[in-house]
């Protein structure tokens, strides 16, 4: 039995090898950016406008509301990687439904991979937001003992959101891989539909968190409230 | 092993791909389709509020016109009812006058023509009575009347005093001419010594008389000596009952009741 679509090589040349879990994701970043290429080739601007304009205009609005909920300021600094970050993983939670497709998150070098990118996203918005002085000051708060918990809690969070995400899509894809040796009918349907679920509540969760950690990396710079006379 | 390294990196390698991919196609036209767009409609609110403060300014500047039009034209009415009031106050009041002018002038004209029917009348009546009492008395005088009235005459004549007598002593003392005593017919021997004798016994004086034949006296005699006058006739009835009709007739012209 196949934990991990990594497992899957189509092609090997030393270091360097074509698995399912790159050849998938190629296929979703295609997908991706062939439909949003497509949508977006006539956008109108008028009131009127097609559905599928209309659908990704309520994913992006939706996805900068949810991130300005969270608390940061200008969603669209952050809707390019946390944005990305909700669709791919979405989008390879969805496809699920596809016959003989694995999903990429379903790997843990992906999600490894895109908790990485978090890992250093949250620094490299941090710096950019109250510089690298004042981002490294805030591992140091409240006092400088924090430190290492502080960073034991970033290297720990990275972690969880790789094998939480991995946990989870691997799961779907198990439970139903060994339910349809078991009872083949209805039963992996019914938890396809549950994996559908999951998916989407995995993705939220993991874009939702990376927002919370990049907020919380700015959060030293929010504007003290004025002083009431 | 559930990592693979060379994967982890393909995929991130992958993902930022994506992330750029993402921006490029996906986030940034859709944000500047959806600014674009916000953009028109704010453009559009405004302009839509724009034109309805314009609109509103426009209703507020017609409704002011409005009453003031209405106040004029209220003003305009009230001034010409007025003056239509006035004019035909002063119609009604000029037709009156003129009505009463012409009512005064019809009166009058009716009151005149009254009077002028009445003096016609009078006139007639009266030449009718004179000339059949002159025909009357000038056919008794013809008899004896002539006597009659010498005799009247002289007792005047006697009767005399104060001073009409004095006077025409005065005048018969005085005149140059003899005086002259005129009668409507001639009078006979008699009566003529008669008022000779009375004469000279009156004045006590011896009176040169003249005697003469007036036919325009009806029936009547006078003495008249340096301007000095004295006369008996029935003319001078007839003249006093005439001044009495007229007057009656002159009462009932001016008594008559208006007819309107």
């Amino acid at each position: 039995m196949r934990l991990s679509p990594d497992s899957m090589i189509f092609w090997q040349h030393g270091f360097v090898k074509l698995n399912a879990t790159i050849v998938f994701t190629w296929g979703l970043m295609l997908v991706l950016t062939v439909g949003a290429k497509l949508i977006t080739r006539n956008l109108s601007v008028g009131l009127k406008r097609s559905r599928w304009q209309n659908l990704l205009e309520i994913v992006v609005t939706s996805i900068e509301k949810q991130i300005e909920e969270v608390g940061l300021r200008q969603p669209e600094k952050y809707i390019g990687f946390l944005g990305t970050l909700f669709l791919f993983i979405a989008l390879s939670a969805l496809c699920t439904v596809i016959p003989g497709y694995e999903p990429p998150t379903g790997s843990l070098s992906t999600t490894a991979a895109l908790a990485l990118c978090v890992f250093v996203a949250v620094p490299v918005f941090g710096i950019q937001d109250q510089g690298l002085g004042g981002y490294l000051k805030s591992y140091a708060e409240p006092t400088v003992i924090m430190l290492p918990f502080n960073i034991i809690s970033e290297l720990s969070r990275t972690l969880a959101l790789a094998v939480r995400l991995f946990g989870n899509m691997m799961s779907g894809a198990m439970i139903i891989a060994i339910l349809l040796t078991i009872t083949p009918f209805l039963f992996p349907i019914v938890m396809t539909a549950l994996g559908l679920l999951t998916g989407m509540v995995q993705a939220y969760i993991f874009s939702i968190l990376a927002a919370v950690y990049i907020a919380a990396a700015m959060r030293t710079r929010e504007p003290e409230p004025a002083p009431t006379p | 092993m559930l990592i693979d390294w060379f994967t982890i990196f393909a995929q991130a390698l992958n993902f930022l791909i994506l992330v750029w991919l993402m921006k490029r196609y996906l986030y940034k036209p859709i944000r500047l389709a959806i600014d674009a767009r916000e953009k028109r409609i704010a453009a559009e609110l405004a302009d839509a509020d724009a034109k309805k403060a314009e609109a509103q300014k426009e209703r507020d500047a017609f409704q002011a016109k409005n009453e003031a039009f209405n106040l004029q034209r209220a003003a305009l009415l009230t001034q010409a009812t007025d003056e239509a009031k006035a004019e035909r106050q002063r119609l009604i009041e000029a037709a009156r006058v003129a009505a009463d002018a012409l009512d005064a002038r019809l009166q009058e004209k009716r009151t005149t023509d009254a009077r002028n029917l009445n003096q016609a009348i009078l006139s007639q009546a009266q030449q009718e009575v004179f000339a059949i009492a002159r025909k009357a008395l000038a056919d008794l005088a013809a008899t004896s009347l002539e006597e009659r009235m010498a005799e009247v005459f002289t007792r005047r004549l006697r009767q005399m005093d104060g001073p009409a007598k004095e006077g025409l002593a005065e005048a018969l003392r005085t005149a140059s001419a003899p005086a002259l005593v005129r009668s409507a017919f001639d009078l006979p021997a008699e009566p003529r010594e008669a008022i000779q004798r009375a004469l000279n016994e009156t004045f006590s004086a011896d009176i040169r008389v003249r005697f003469e034949t007036a036919p325009d006296l009806i029936s009547g005699i006078e003495l008249v000596a340096n301007g000095q006058k004295v006369a008996w006739s029935i003319a001078d009835y007839l003249l006093s009952l005439e001044k009495g009709i007229g007057e009656l007739l002159d009462k009932q012209a001016t008594s008559e009741p208006k007819t309107v």
